[in-house]
């Protein structure tokens, strides 16, 4: 098994995008799911609100996925361009 | 060091069982005693209650035992099973695949069965007449929480024994160990995600009987959600399992084809346990404001399709990695 320096750089590529966007994607979803269970929350408490709750759910849930966007941006720049 | 096709085939038959049986112990022991902890304080509240509570502790720490079961199971069949006549190395690595695709999905399913069961038995304590009513919750949720467990087994017992011995070696050995990680991975967030919502329906039927129509029906729509990065997880594995790949004798596509199950399997951790957390708060508030739950289910759905996002990126980067690269 000849491994030779292209072959394994565009390998060791690959398992990283995996390895990125895999790990990547578990800080953001937990943390959006959890904003989200707390807007439920709150709107449960509050129906009246519902419009103020869900913008400010969205907005913090935006900020929460910006780390999930770098893991995709690393993982496609591994994939493409390196 | 040069080791034989059926040395080889024994080693990872043999480090397949250990990691299945290793992974899977970890999720229904942590429920069952979680169900077990939540059925103590209930017992505080009633003691003369205690028939109903043991009987409802046991029925539920039994689901959340099937999980370990089905790795037991898995683990048994690898250890005995004498498959090193198979012939192709791909069986190895189909072994290894398949004991860490039903080790790391025992975990979720058995973690998430234990919430209701607890939940449940806090419930009794709370208000026992309405214990039929619990124990059914129960039932309905932890057997949700069970899919991701099956579909983990599903993809081992395929990887043990479909035929590969027509396919290259390489890069058909990273597929295989690609397509177990992908499943057993992935049904980590959903099992425990599943839990999370049917725990939160039992405990809001305990709060407010009448609420029972809308909870479950919440529960089993908050839960349906959560399910989805399993089946993506399923998904990608299938794809890994029965797509064709080209002989190559390079490292990259290997290394792809194992990347793709990694994304997809790591993938569907986060998003399985946010979505679970966001149907457990919608689950609790519709008991306690029935009036509210269709504000409820519709912010519900939303928080989870945002929570959801990063399984689909994962899932794109997988299938790129599959196809494109």
């Amino acid at each position: 098994m000849d491994i030779s320096g292209p072959d394994l750089i565009k390998a060791a590529a690959f398992l990283g995008a995996g390895i990125a966007m895999g790990i990547g994607a578990i800080g953001p979803g937990v943390g959006e799911g959890f904003a989200a269970g707390k807007a439920c929350e709150a709107i449960g408490k509050r129906p009246e609100e519902a419009g103020l709750l869900t913008r400010t759910m969205l907005v913090g849930q935006a900020v929460s996925e910006s780390t999930g966007i770098y893991s995709l941006v690393v993982a496609l720049l591994l994939l493409f361009v390196v | 060091m040069t080791f034989d096709v059926p040395t080889t085939i024994k080693l990872a038959s043999y480090a397949g069982a250990g990691f299945c049986i290793g992974l899977g112990a970890i999720g229904a022991a942590l429920g069952e005693g979680f169900t077990a902890g939540l059925a103590n304080e209930g017992l505080s509240m009633k003691p003369e209650r205690s028939g109903d509570i043991l009987k409802n502790m046991l029925v539920g720490q039994a689901i959340a035992e099937s999980a370990a079961i089905f790795a037991l199971v898995i683990a048994i069949l690898l250890l005995f099973m004498d498959m090193s006549s198979s012939g192709s190395i791909l069986k190895a690595a189909a072994l290894l695949g398949a004991g860490l695709s039903m080790g790391f999905g025992a975990i979720g399913s058995g973690i998430g069965s234990g919430f209701p069961g607890g939940e449940a038995c806090l419930g009794i304590g709370r208000q026992p007449a309405v214990t039929g009513r619990l124990t059914t919750n129960m039932l309905i949720g932890s057997a949700v929480c069970q899919t991701p467990a099956i579909f983990a087994m599903v993809v081992a017992l395929m990887l043990m024994f479909m035929e590969f011995g027509a396919l290259p070696v390489w890069p058909t050995w990273a597929a295989l160990l690609g397509a177990g990680i992908s499943t057993g991975l992935a049904a980590i967030g959903s099992g425990a995600g599943g839990g999370l919502a049917a725990g939160a329906s039992c405990s809001g039927i305990a709060r407010n009987p009448d609420s029972v129509g809308q909870v479950t029906t919440t529960m089993l729509v908050g839960q349906a959600v959560s399910q989805t990065p399993s089946i993506f997880g399923l998904l990608v594995s299938f794809v890994l399992m029965f797509k064709a790949f080209p002989e190559t004798t390079s490292l990259a596509p290997a290394m792809a084809l194992l990347g793709a199950g990694i994304s997809m399997g790591f993938g569907g951790i986060g998003p399985g346990i946010g979505n679970g957390l966001t149907a457990e708060g919608a689950v609790k508030w519709v008991a306690r404001n029935m009036q509210a739950a269709g504000a409820l289910t519709r912010t519900m759905l939303v928080g989870q399709a945002v929570s959801q996002s990063t399984a689909i990126y994962a899932m794109v980067v997988s299938l790129v990695l599959i196809f494109v690269v």
